[in-house]
């Protein structure tokens, strides 16, 4: 089998007399796309914080692409990485959408002050390949036209398309997507869906936490079920639809 | 969209032709007249510093003058007699005096400052908005209450009695304190000035302009819209916010070794907290983070109050002299400051929107 691109093992996290996630385990392969649901409150966030160095886990151990991962800084996920987007939209909203993807070429990129006030050559070439690079994500997700738009101008479909594009942008191993599906309407949904399986088809990987189960079914590999804080399913959609914990956890047990 | 390149050249050959035919005009009214200008062009560089690190970077600071302070000081203590006459052994190292040259003063000036902006931004990190203000404002009354009272047991600044006998500059072996005869017209020390800064002004404005459209200035842009956004594209927050305050404070001091020079003469009194402000107001009032506004806000703030203060006569007299002049300035920045942020909330001249904003746009769905 081949080196998983994110292997969790056994993650713990306590806060007070509430144990948020207890040793919670799973093994993303490249190329998946892998999905976390649970009901509210179950630990999603949590653990997402978990993987984006937000908390230090209590206990528990991370391989990214078979190498040992444990951010102390946040800024230091995406340079490993893992690249994020979030619940609430994040965009850098006064910046055009062209310059939302070019800070997303930041991590990977690396002239300083000098290089920018001499131009030198080095900067300069540079400068063209992050706009480039940047150019071609935003036709990736489909906003190409939108380029010169401030971010907080567009549409809040296309809004999720930047922050997609912007991630993309830190050429991560592991795109994570924080409920990218909230607060759309069917026709945005189904154009994400789209857009998630095509970043798929082009050998990335990806977390997917959500809500909406019918996206998370239709689109995932593998599924791992958390409900206060346990895992309670780990399979295909198809194994963890029909596990009666999970109908249990969704529906409740019907007694009173 | 682009103007062509000929109308930009045009246009820029035009501000050239006025910029350096402005002094010789001025002139002709009086020597005062073109220590305005003078002294706007060194607050247009305190602004365009300033705007580093509250237009790009989102860090209000309130202790911006802090920086221009060191400069000055830089400057007073390498180039005028006050080392010699209190400290026998630089008498003794310097028997000529010490007079170091302007243009060996401004690097070291800059970097000083730079890393006194390091200093004061390590500590503060952590802190955003109004809490970052507060203690900016009290980074900055430090430097100046330091400058005020270090004249004791050690006299290293000559507390507030100040430095004086400051060396002028002096370009290709002539001063700048003495006039120059270029044949057919005489050139006043002012205007000799003038034109010295306004040559490391436009060397600010290029330096801020490249910044602006770089790596690191976009970081710093993703930084001030939304800082959890920033960290998570994998951009080190700290060392970012480290270098917009570094950044910003070697433009005060090199302002301040100009400062310094042009006026022959520092005192902690010119670098009061009010000083501070004024910075900040000159930046908001033009436009945060756009640079023509800045340099607007910066020379309408800093000339219009000397301007006033000629025109103020007749109000005067029509009062029985109860509003003199300065009183008279107060109420009118005042006054004008309210309003601009009434009508123009983002500043005189705010950053286009750049990017064409959607026809139909009625604000984020």
């Amino acid at each position: 089998m081949s080196t998983p691109v994110l292997n969790v093992q056994g993650i713990s996290k306590r806060f007070g007399g509430l144990q948020a996630l207890s040793e919670v385990g799973m093994r993303i392969e490249a190329g998946q796309v892998y999905g976390l649901i649970g009901p509210n409150g179950a630990g999603k966030t949590t653990f997402f914080n978990v993987i984006t160095g937000l908390y230090v886990p209590d206990s528990g151990r991370f391989e990214l692409a078979g190498r040992a991962y444990q951010p102390t800084a946040v800024h230091q996920v995406a340079q490993a990485g893992i690249a994020r987007t979030f619940q609430n939209i994040r965009l850098f909203a006064d910046m055009t959408a062209l310059e939302n993807v070019m800070v997303g070429r930041h991590v990977r990129t690396g002239s300083g002050l000098w290089g920018a006030i001499f131009r030198t050559a080095a900067f300069v070439a540079e400068e063209k390949a992050i706009e480039q690079r940047a150019m071609a994500l935003l036709d990736y997700v489909g906003i190409a036209g939108l380029a010169d738009y401030k971010a907080r101008t567009l549409s809040y479909g296309d809004q999720r398309r930047l922050e997609i594009a912007r991630a993309l942008a830190t050429e991560p191993l592991l795109v994570a997507l924080d409920e990218p599906a909230a607060g759309m309407n069917a026709t945005e949904k189904v154009q994400l869906r789209e857009l998630i399986d095509r970043i798929r088809n082009d050998g990335r990987t990806i977390l997917l936490i959500e809500h909406d189960v019918k996206l998370v079914m239709g689109l995932c590999d593998a599924v791992t079920v958390l409900d206060h804080g346990k895992q309670i399913a780990q399979g295909t959609p198809a194994q963890v639809q029909t596990d009666p914990k999970v109908i249990e956890a969704y529906l409740g047990t019907g007694g009173h | 969209m682009k103007p062509s390149t000929t109308y930009t050249y045009s246009r820029h050959a035009l501000w050239g032709v006025l910029l350096l035919a402005l002094p010789l005009v001025l002139q002709q009214f009086g020597n005062g007249w073109v220590r305005i200008a003078d002294m706007a062009l060194l607050y247009v560089m305190l602004a365009l510093g300033l705007n580093i690190v509250v237009g790009y970077a989102g860090l209000l600071d309130l202790g911006f003058v802090a920086f221009f302070a060191v400069g000055a000081y830089m400057f007073g203590l390498l180039a005028s007699p006050h080392l010699i006459d209190n400290f026998p052994a630089m008498a003794a190292m310097f028997p000529n005096g010490i007079h170091t040259p302007w243009w060996a003063v401004i690097p070291l000036g800059a970097g000083l400052a730079g890393l006194f902006g390091i200093l004061l931004g390590a500590p503060t990190l952590k802190l955003r908005g109004d809490y970052l203000a507060i203690v900016t404002l009290g980074f900055g009354e430090i430097i100046r209450v330091f400058l005020n009272n270090l004249d004791n047991p050690v006299n290293l600044t000559n507390g507030p009695k100040g430095l004086g006998q400051i060396d002028p500059m002096s370009v290709m072996g002539h001063p700048l304190s003495r006039k120059l005869d270029v044949g057919f017209m005489e050139l006043p020390s002012v205007t000799l000035y003038y034109y010295l800064f306004l040559v490391v002004v436009l060397v600010s404005v290029w330096v801020c302009h490249r910044l602006e459209r770089s790596r690191i200035g976009r970081a710093w842009m993703a930084i001030r819209e939304d800082e959890i956004a920033a960290k998570a594209m994998g951009l080190n927050t700290r060392n970012l916010k480290l270098m917009a305050f570094g950044m910003g404070a070697t433009f005060g001091g090199v302002s301040g070794v100009l400062f310094a020079s042009f006026q022959g003469f520092v005192s902690p009194e010119s670098f009061s907290l009010m000083e501070s402000v004024m910075i900040v107001a000159m930046v908001v009032l033009g436009g945060l983070g756009h640079l023509p506004g800045v340099i607007l806000g910066a020379v309408l703030l800093s000339a219009l109050p000397e301007v006033l203060r000629y025109v103020a006569g007749p109000l005067q007299q029509m009062t029985d002299g109860r509003l003199d002049a300065a009183i008279l300035r107060q109420l009118l920045i005042a006054l004008a400051m309210i309003l601009i942020m009434l009508w123009r909330p983002r500043g005189l001249w705010p950053a286009p929107e750049h990017g064409k904003v959607m026809a139909s746009d009625k604000g984020p769905a």
